[in-house]
């Protein structure tokens, strides 16, 4: 394998209700760093139906090339077309990284390409680092269950590859004007190669918060005792106009449903402001949450782990300190709607 | 009659694992090793849909010889058969390797039984990775179905089957022919308890255990650490938080001092009252 003939970092840009997904504009700027530090190109691969125009939003987040694959057959993700589709771009373009997101279909393309190339994969990446002059990817991530970081290495195959956690990386300011080399691809693939047809979406119809989009998160844990217990919870997160979290164990007891779970295997949130109420801390919920803001920890249990993990703790009974909180809370910022109305 | 084979792993209880904070390495010895949880909802499903088509289950694990116990749990869930493959050859695999091993392994299975069916769990808890699975699709060339979290129909007959796969916001409905692979998701099934006659089974059951010699066609650079791309250059504790401030005084005062901190950031309330 000549590692001569590879250049230039990638990122799959996954396509989400006719937008370019969160994850992948997260990427274009983690892979725009490691793009200067070898000084070489950073490319995009959109692959979908009508996906041209995302192009713009592409190289306004720091892309240099887009490479497109603008076909009906690409209407859904498809493990198999698509994979087609990025084999084809990598054997004709030979790039020396490719990073995708770590969501459903993310993760799903880069096992398949990368068993067919054949090169390492490394999953669910929290920190990347290139080396500057070999270009050997430093890609670390949470094993074990969180219980230790490890730095994977790919040094004998190129393309390397990795999925990376959504909510990690920061995307760049766009910049609107910004604009690079558009290269028009394409495929000889008919349905009846395909072995697998999507028959019907359905998305969920009960509104989700999307914890991971909130500012503020009151999240709760087993040391509400019930589900009762966790009404609380919602109480103050209603009152500060927040989004309900909740550790795992919760979720198991079936007090709420599983896409409010945070941690390593449920969301990864950034809020400003993280209200952990009766959590004990463990690092499969820590990984999920501590990059917040600002971490409040309340729990009765004075050497409960979470304390060494928030800026402000309170040790207390959540029974007495919750219900004292909502209606502070309540006091508090009623009063400031008012200030403010006074104000125009 | 369906032919469905779960692949499972031995892995330790990574929830109570302790970690020696001086050589930052694991004390595998804390940790009981358990059948992994995903896995289990594989075995379940396969049972399941036994149950439903009739057929046979097999499982099949790669691991060290003490795995036995992990395809005697998936027994007493209900299954027929165990395969291991055994050999310091496998040792130190990472995902592709594993997957170049099980499909070998899976391609002798064929040999006895024809296989319609691959399930696989969605990711192990040491592994972390939930790449596997579709890594073996790839290898037989059938097509990998991932985030499963129902099975609405396997016709044997027309081959094909039809499952629910979880997405971002909600599931797709997929068609796609059989033989094919399922990663399956947690909230497939509840796996019960074992029925006492299975635990009697499992007690007693030997599984078949093969080495690299017992397998056809394998290229043994394809295998253990020498056929794995990817190195573990470095591990580390994760970097501890710094411990913040502890604040003092009766409930009262405590709850107007975290208000008034907060509160600094009122811009962050703007959206109040905004329902769930
Ligand atoms: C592979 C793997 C993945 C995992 N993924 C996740 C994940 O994504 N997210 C996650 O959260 N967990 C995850 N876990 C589970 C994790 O290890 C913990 O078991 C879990 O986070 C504990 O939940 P908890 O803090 O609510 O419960 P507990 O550990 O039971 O803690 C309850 C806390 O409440 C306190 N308390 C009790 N009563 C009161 C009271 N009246 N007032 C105030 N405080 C009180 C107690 O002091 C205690 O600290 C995972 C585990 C594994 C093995
Ligand atoms: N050593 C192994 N033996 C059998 N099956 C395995 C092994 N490792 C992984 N698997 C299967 O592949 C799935 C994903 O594993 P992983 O990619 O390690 O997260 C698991 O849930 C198992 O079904």
């Amino acid at each position: 394998m000549n590692f001569e003939e590879y250049s230039g970092v990638w990122v799959f840009i996954e396509e989400q209700e006719g937008s370019v997904a969160q994850v992948s504009l997260e990427l274009l700027g983690a892979g725009r760093r490691l793009a200067d530090k070898r000084g070489v190109a950073l490319g995009g691969v959109l692959i979908g139906d009508n996906v041209k125009s995302l192009a713009k939003t592409v190289f306004e987040h720091g892309a240099d090339v887009v490479y497109v694959y603008d076909q009906e057959i690409f209407t859904h993700y498809r493990t198999e077309s698509f994979m087609k589709a990025l084999l084809h771009c990598s054997e004709t373009h030979k790039p020396e990284i490719i990073l995708f997101g770590a969501t459903s279909n993310g993760k799903d393309l880069a096992s398949a390409v990368a068993t067919d190339l054949p090169t390492g994969l490394t999953a669910d990446t929290t920190e990347l680092d290139v080396e500057e002059d070999t270009g050997l990817l430093l890609a670390s991530r949470p094993a074990f269950g969180g219980n230790i970081m490890a730095t994977i290495l790919c040094k004998k195959y190129r393309p390397q590859m990795a999925t990376v956690r959504p909510k990690v990386m920061q995307a760049l300011t766009p910049e609107p004007g910004r604009t690079g080399r558009l290269v028009e691809e394409s495929i000889d693939l008919r349905e009846q190669d395909i072995r697998t047809q999507v028959l019907e979406i359905v998305k969920s119809t009960t509104k989700k918060v999307r914890i991971d989009e909130a500012d503020i998160i009151v999240a709760g844990g087993k040391g509400l005792g019930s589900a009762e217990g966790f009404n609380l919870i919602h109480q103050l997160a209603n009152t500060v106009g927040g989004a309900v979290g909740a550790s795992r164990d919760v979720v198991e007891a079936g007090w709420i449903e599983h896409h409010h779970q945070v941690g390593q295997t449920g969301v990864t949130v950034t809020p400003k402001i993280y209200i952990a109420v009766g959590i004990s801390g463990a690092i499969q919920h820590l990984v999920g949450m501590k990059n917040s803001g600002m971490i409040i920890a309340i729990n009765k249990d004075p050497n409960a782990a979470i304390f060494e993990a928030c800026h402000y703790g309170i040790v207390g009974d959540a029974f007495e300190i919750l219900p004292l909180l909502i209606k502070e809370f309540g006091k508090a910022l009623s009063m400031e709607e008012v200030d403010h109305v006074r104000e125009v | 009659m369906l032919h469905i084979v779960a692949c499972i792993k031995q892995v330790p209880d990574t929830k109570i694992i302790k970690m020696n904070p001086k050589t930052n390495t694991m004390d595998r010895a804390s940790a009981p090793a358990i059948l992994n949880p995903y896995d289990a909802h594989a075995v379940e499903e396969a049972v399941r849909l036994k149950k439903r088509y009739g057929g046979t289950v097999s499982v099949l694990t790669m691991g060290p010889p003490p795995a036995v116990k992990a395809i005697k749990k998936c027994i007493e869930i209900g299954a027929d058969e165990g395969y291991m493959i055994s050999d310091r050859k496998f040792a130190g695999a990472d995902t592709l390797a594993t997957s170049y091993a099980l499909t070998k392994a899976l391609d002798k299975i064929s040999k006895i039984q024809p296989v319609d069916l691959v399930l696989c769990g969605k990711m192990t808890i040491d592994g972390d990775t939930g790449q596997v699975g579709p890594g073996i699709a790839r290898r037989l060339d059938i097509p990998p179905l991932t985030s499963v979290k129902k099975v609405e129909e396997v016709n044997k007959n027309d081959g094909f089957v039809i499952v629910h796969r979880k997405i971002e916001d909600g599931y797709e409905v997929i068609r796609s022919s059989l033989p094919c692979l399922m990663s399956v998701e947690k909230e497939i099934n509840e796996v019960p308890y074992s029925p006492f006659p299975n635990m009697l089974r499992a007690a007693r059951y030997e599984p078949h255990i093969w080495s690299v010699d017992d397998l056809e066609d394998v290229d043994v650079k394809q295998l253990g650490l020498k056929g794995s791309p990817t190195i573990v250059a470095k591990v580390w504790a994760p970097p501890k938080p710094e411990a913040g401030k502890m604040l003092e005084g009766t409930p009262n005062e405590k709850v107007e001092e975290l208000l008034s901190i907060v509160l600094e950031k009122k811009e962050l309330f703007q959206a109040k009252g905004v329902s769930q």
